[in-house]
């Protein structure tokens, strides 16, 4: 979340917040553009009559075929969404309803999206038995725990492939192989990596995929589900009306939306390792330049994780306050105070962090338009701001003082 | 959520120049330790702890609060409410420290309504200070 609008409105605000939502890439506007107007392609592409339903039709399944590359899968087996909420949405419910008669148990972890945890709290009070997953401390879900929690009835298996507040990976090819074996489905929320680390779905035991496209340079309000042809994977379908999408997801298809989302994949197919390789420099000079002050912590881990998004810790410093201290910044955190509900994150309490470092922690995702500049500066602004709060801060004081703030009872 | 200009100005201000926000501590071994009351609430847990330090004097008859300070952990709102309440207290007697309502913290610094409990905080500081003081007193 962004906070501070009204500051952030002054010139000079280095924007961090790529997991959050990324800008659109401007080619991928110009695209967009010329499905909208009276002179562009604006049909509507359900329409079989004329030349307008054709022309739209023709864009939308280019793009189709643009996604499906990016992922090493059949454009067949790609349908829009209008997001990877209703992604994940249409993969849980679709397939835990189809698939009832199979069992009726669901396997996910306590770190997923609330888009996945959400509609599991629906499930279960639809009499669905399900099974949260702790992380281990590094947040990963290991393929050990999955195959434990494995039973004959159940019926579906989903987990993320980038966690979003940690940048962590899990092995999904692991954990697919293992979900197979057992003949339950298994659906990634894969709306973090997508365009940011290779995904090759012919070679994974994967059934849905879940994809966003304003995460990786595209619009807003357009996704995507992968759903497996071959052996077929069935849903039933949230939506009902006209029939699109074969009948999985009815409503008109928004042109302009799905282009974007196409180019957004194929610019990202092209850019892949450039941006990963970029970002790998921009997490290293954050980390390296900010590792030796005292009592910061990584939330996650720094191997095999996706260098993007970097969480981290500054012990007695409030996130709230460290984020406002840092005004031309715009980065998240996990702290209570930027949350509607007053809870810290529960991701880093599902890692085993204590709820002060959650309180604590800021999370910086780097993207596309990062420039290294950006982030030296960086360095030195969170440095002499933490440093600044932990002078006002009661906390850093006793912890200079030796005192164990574990042993306080605090009133 | 936005803040009013004035939590920004605050919260600015007090990590600009801290001191003279009366950012600090008395400790034990201080010349006038024994005139300084020390309220500590909230929990790190929570999310917020503030640490309030009132220095009182006999003037008169009627113990007053001759200068404060503060150390907090928390929210920019919770920041700018410990900075906001010292203003209020400088001056005043404990009496009319013990009256100060945390509503008058809210009214000056526009808190939105999520935020209300940071000027609860500060009013429990203030309080506790106050106990603690007189508690001091009477071991006298």
């Amino acid at each position: 979340m962004i906070l501070f609008t009204r500051i952030l409105d002054e010139m000079n605000t280095y924007y961090f917040d790529y997991a959050s939502t990324t800008p659109v890439d401007s080619l991928v506007v110009d695209k967009m553009k010329e499905c909208l107007s009276v002179d562009g392609a604006f049909g509507n592409s359900g329409s079989r009559s004329h030349v307008f339903g054709w022309k739209a039709e023709e864009l939308v399944e280019e793009a189709r075929v643009n996604v499906a590359n990016l992922l090493n899968c059949d454009s067949r087996e790609i349908i829009w969404t209008s997001g990877a909420t209703e992604s994940d949405n249409l993969a849980i419910k679709g397939a835990a309803y189809f698939y009832s008669d199979k069992g009726k148990h669901i396997i996910t972890s306590k770190i997923e999206h609330k888009a996945v945890l959400d509609v599991c709290r629906q499930l279960e009070s639809e009499s669905y038995e399900v099974t949260y997953l702790e992380p281990n401390s590094d947040g990963i879900i290991t393929p050990e725990s999955v195959k434990a929690a494995l039973r004959e009835d159940t019926v579906l298996v989903s987990l993320m492939h980038i966690n979003n507040e940690i940048g962590v990976i899990n092995d999904i090819e692991a954990i697919g192989r293992i979900v197979k074996q057992n003949g339950s489905i298994f659906h990634v929320d894969a709306a973090q990596s997508a365009g940011k680390i290779p995904i090759d779905i012919e070679n994974l035991e994967v059934d849905l995929m879940s994809f966003s496209a304003h995460k990786i340079y595209g619009p807003k309000g357009i996704g995507a589900l992968y759903i497996r042809r071959k052996p077929r994977v069935r849903l039933q379908p949230l939506f009902h009306g006209g029939g699109q999408e074969r009948g999985i997801r009815a409503g008109t298809l928004p042109t302009h939306q799905i282009v974007g989302m196409g180019e957004a994949f194929k610019l990202a197919k092209e850019k892949m390792s450039e941006d990963f390789k970029n970002l790998y420099k921009y997490r290293d000079i954050l980390w390296n330049g900010l590792k030796d002050m005292e009592e910061v912590y990584i939330n996650g881990a720094i191997d095999n994780t996706f260098p993007g998004i970097f969480n981290m810790s500054f012990n007695f410093v409030e996130g709230e306050s460290l984020i406002m201290a840092l005004k031309n910044i715009a980065v998240s955190s996990g702290s209570a105070c930027t949350s509607a509900s007053l809870e810290p994150s529960y991701v880093l309490r599902a890692l085993g962090r204590k709820d002060e470092l959650a309180h604590s922690s800021i999370r910086f995702s780097f993207g596309r338009f990062t420039k290294e500049q950006e982030v030296k500066e960086t360095v030195e602004l969170v440095k002499d701001s933490v440093d600044k709060l932990r002078e006002i801060s009661p906390l850093w004081e006793m912890y200079q003082d030796g005192v164990d703030l574990d042993k306080i009872e605090w009133a | 959520m936005a803040y009013s200009q004035k939590v920004v100005d605050k919260f600015e201000q007090t990590l600009k120049n801290p001191k003279e926000a009366s950012v600090g501590r008395w400790k034990p071994g201080d010349k006038d330790f024994h005139r300084v009351g020390t309220g500590i609430v909230g929990a790190p847990a929570c999310g917020d702890v503030m640490k309030l330090q009132i220095k009182c004097e006999n003037i008169d008859g009627t113990n007053k609060i001759v200068d404060a300070k503060f150390k907090t952990y928390g929210c920019g709102s919770a920041i700018a409410s410990s900075g906001e309440l010292i203003d209020m207290l400088k001056g005043k007697t404990l009496e009319e420290a013990q009256n100060i309502s945390n509503q008058e913290i809210v009214d000056i610094l526009e808190l939105p309504a999520i935020k209300i409990h940071c000027s609860v905080l500060a009013e429990e500081a203030i309080h506790r200070a106050i106990d603690d003081f007189k508690s001091r007193r009477n071991n006298d």
